[in-house]
């Protein structure tokens, strides 16, 4: 089938300010989208530059705005989306060149949630700290987070409030608050509840929406609100 | 830009990240890396990592050795797989205190499953000894190392890419070159030790699970340099790649009860591995699967069979294959608990690599004579515990357990040794590389050669090797290279010049390729993932020996070095 691109462009050694691209090309309904771009920069337009690695959705490089949806380019089919594709880079940050954003806003709010086991107590060697199963399924959803930044840019509260923490940064501190083996979840919860934490989230769903893992973005945060409230 | 560290550790994979992590209070440590940290390809590595903890029924190291060299086709260093096979157990603890989410026994202990080749009692029955985090495992353990870096505050250089390795003349590593892809520039990095974890070489293949990123750089850039690459013949295909996408369906599919069926519904493997039927090691798989094919017994005699994961609990697969199921829907549409899915063998594993020791130390020659301050472990690496075929799982217990080795003996390594002088313009060559692609204008498309590379390499290095093929596709390579000798970059900007970094991989893959082609030509016998039709016994008389590459002005030229054989003397290997 014959798909027509419309791919929003900026280079910042010559251009003032972006503009889209057209283009025009031969492709099956069940290639990626991430297939396609692939193809016009290979056959059509070598500058054509956005971000890619494993191309099955488990790595995170190529999320963006396909026909204005926060999405990865590679989990996302052509047969999906019809004749006309309009591709963007994500919102909120700024853009390097073309899809590809500057990332950095995005991990420095991840490391402020101290997004790592905290936990002093010697296990000894030779054995594992004992979990439950039903203890390790509290927080399963949220270990699939792969950092693509699909939901925090689509977040409206982060494109206005640069000092939001935003979702992904919540989901990490989530997958340590509420593993049994953690003891720092205080200190996280602390960070959560001052201004830059989850009260600035007004439960839009837009997150959850774009999450290409399927992660109850929202609801990982209304928990978060809920432990804050009452404890638990 | 000039920077100085004590260390710098190239690739931010479960290799790279697991030394990283051993210089936690001490050392000034650098990791240079082409992606973000949290995209390297560990993170798509799903099945499990074994390790005889023996949490769900007995299990020993000696166990997992032996199955290591067995499924090795007896190539395995096998003092490195006892290295592997004892040192795997206290790594997955390891990995646990950090935090790694294991899925849980009934009691609370890391919960094991069945995989391919891991066997009890030296093969009497398939034995649970994969710890796994559902079908996530590497995302897991790429997720919690890059954690411990967070935590410890390792220096992370994001989006640089090796372009050049620094040595003295008195051939003593001293550095890295690194090009920003984000700036375009040019950054030295001068270093007491330098560490190798860079991943593999899949991209040489069309269909193959490996991300676009993996184009051998460090096996190229180490190759150029006059340093030789270990049983780069050895490649491994794994059976069940989602049909022509190569998206990898983990073995853990088979390992919870899944079956490959051929045309006639046939659960073939009976016929080629009665004991361990579906769960016989990937290069018999993926062959009994070729041949089932030529025998016309694909799907609708076409060139693909199915996985069948029909007959399993829906619970068992929602809860322990969700990701694979969610490839399965995305990509074909189908639902894996009422639907066959199509697969073909799929370009996986590099077995071959750069050549260390058990320290995980660059070495150069059939005495293992050592490149002072230059390491390397990985899939980059060939230590080597996969020999001429690797187990399931046991990539990731290689990443963590020689990644640990390795940052350790880095550590004392530059507690003992002071920076060796850069020479002047370290970065000269890297340069002239850079300025004369940037310079070329031409209608030769690299984009082109790389495909035309990639469908060579599948139909004549792939699973079935012939002399004629290897001369063919010989001589196709170096028609390639004169193409890509005026390959001219299109985009001609400094800022996130990804026409450029895909121009240099290509030239990357292109020199990963004559080395393994050359290998392949040079082995007249089958072994493991390396299978020539005209030769196709393997022959210990004269074969049970490593392979050794070296790039020279008149082409590659090929050593071996001796294979090392402790408790296991090679049989015969059947399943």
């Amino acid at each position: 089938m014959e798909v027509q691109f419309r791919i929003e462009r900026f280079n910042p050694d010559q251009d003032t300010r972006p503009w889209f691209g057209e283009y025009t090309l031969e492709v099956e309904p069940t290639d990626r989208v991430l297939d396609a771009l692939n193809e016009i920069k290979w056959k059509q337009d070598g500058t054509l530059t956005f971000r890619r690695s494993c191309a099955h959705g488990v790595c995170g490089s190529d999320a963006m705005r396909i026909n204005g949806r926060n999405r990865l380019a590679c989990k996302e089919l052509i047969r999906d989306y019809g004749d006309k594709i309009t591709i963007e880079p994500m919102l909120g940050y700024r853009v390097i060149k073309d899809l590809v954003v500057d990332m950095e806003d995005f991990f420095d709010s991840y490391r402020t949630l101290q997004p790592y086991l905290v936990n002093d107590e010697n296990p000894g060697a030779g054995r594992e700290r004992l979990q439950s199963p039903e203890d390790r399924e509290v927080f399963d959803d949220t270990t699939k987070c792969i950092m693509c930044g699909a939901c925090t840019t689509a977040c409206p509260i982060t494109w206005t409030n640069k000092d939001f923490l935003g979702p992904a940064a919540i989901v990490n501190a989530h997958r340590f608050i509420y593993d049994s083996r953690d003891k720092g979840a205080n200190e996280r919860l602390e960070v959560l509840n001052s201004k830059s934490g989850v009260w600035r989230c007004r439960t839009i769903f837009n997150c959850t929406e774009a999450c290409p893992r399927g992660i109850e973005v929202t609801r990982a945060i209304e928990q978060v609100k809920r432990t804050l409230l009452t404890g638990e | 830009m000039y920077h100085r560290f004590d260390a710098i550790i190239v690739g931010a994979g479960g290799a790279g990240l697991m030394a990283a992590a051993q210089f936690a209070s001490e050392g000034d440590v650098a990791v240079v890396s082409k992606l973000y940290p949290t995209r390297s390809h560990t993170g798509a590595a799903q099945g499990g990592i074994s390790a005889a903890l023996g949490n769900l029924e007995e299990d020993h190291w000696i166990w997992h050795m032996f199955d290591t060299v067995k499924g090795g086709d007896y190539l395995v260093d096998q003092d490195a797989a006892e290295v592997l096979s004892r040192e795997a157990i206290d790594a997955v603890y390891e990995l646990e205190h950090m935090g790694l989410p294991f899925n849980r026994t009934p009691e609370g202990k890391i919960d094991q499953r069945r995989f391919g080749g891991h066997t009890r009692n030296y093969g009497e029955a398939a034995v649970r000894r994969a710890c796994y985090a559902a079908d996530r495992t590497g995302h897991m353990i790429l997720q919690t190392l890059y954690q411990q870096g967070i935590k410890n505050q390792v220096r992370y250089f994001n989006e640089v890419m090796m372009v050049d390795l620094l040595m003295t003349d008195d051939g003593v590593c001293n550095g890295i070159i690194g090009l920003d892809i984000q700036t375009g520039e040019i950054h030295i990095f001068h270093a007491k030790a330098v560490l190798i974890a860079t991943g593999g070489f899949g991209r040489v293949f069309k269909v193959t699970s490996n991300a676009l990123a993996l184009t051998g750089d460090a096996c190229s850039i180490l190759f150029r340099r006059g340093l030789p690459l270990e049983d780069m013949e050895f490649f491994q295909f794994h059976p069940t790649g989602i049909n022509k996408l190569g998206i990898l369906l983990s073995e853990a599919c088979r390992g919870e009860g899944g079956i490959i069926r051929n045309g006639k519904g046939e659960r073939f493997m009976e016929r080629y591995a009665p004991t361990l039927l579906d769960l016989a090691p990937r290069d018999m798989v993926s062959r009994s699967i070729h041949q089932e094919i030529r025998a016309g017994r694909g799907i609708d005699g076409q060139d693909y069979v199915h996985l069948d994961l029909t007959h399993l609990p829906p619970e068992v697969i929602d809860q322990k294959l969700p990701d694979i199921s969610d490839f399965v829907r995305t990509y074909m549409g189908l639902d894996p608990k009422t639907e066959l899915i199509p697969i073909q063998a799929t370009a996986h594993y590099a077995m071959g690599g750069i050549p260390t020791d058990v320290e995980g130390r660059v070495t150069i020659d059939q005495d293992n004579t050592v490149v002072p301050g230059l390491y390397a472990a990985g899939e980059v690496a060939c230590v080597s515990v996969h020999g001429a075929n690797r187990l399931g799982t046991n990539s990731l217990v290689d990443l963590v357990v020689f990644g640990r080795r390795a940052g350790k003996h880095m550590l004392d390594f530059m507690r003992q040794n002071e920076h060796q002088a850069l020479a002047p313009e370290p970065d000269y060559r890297a340069r002239a590389e850079i300025d004369g692609l940037m310079s070329t204008d031409s209608d030769e498309n690299g984009s082109i050669i790389r495909e035309e590379l990639q469908e060579n390499m599948m139909n004549d290095a792939g699973v079935f090797r012939t002399a004629e093929g290897l001369q063919r596709l010989q001589s196709k390579l170096s028609e390639l290279r004169d193409r890509y000798s005026r390959v001219g970059v299109r985009d001609k900007g400094k800022t996130f010049n990804m026409d450029l970094m895909e121009t240099l991989e290509l030239g990357y893959l292109l020199d990963v390729s004559d080395a393994v082609v050359a290998g392949a030509l040079a082995r007249e016998e089958s072994r493991g993932g390396h299978f020539r039709e005209d030769f196709p016994e393997r022959d210990d008389v004269n074969w049970l020996r490593h392979t050794l590459a070296y790039k020279t002005s008149g082409g590659i030229e090929m050593g071996s070095k001796p294979v090392v054989i402790t408790r296991f003397e090679p049989k015969e290997r059947t399943y």
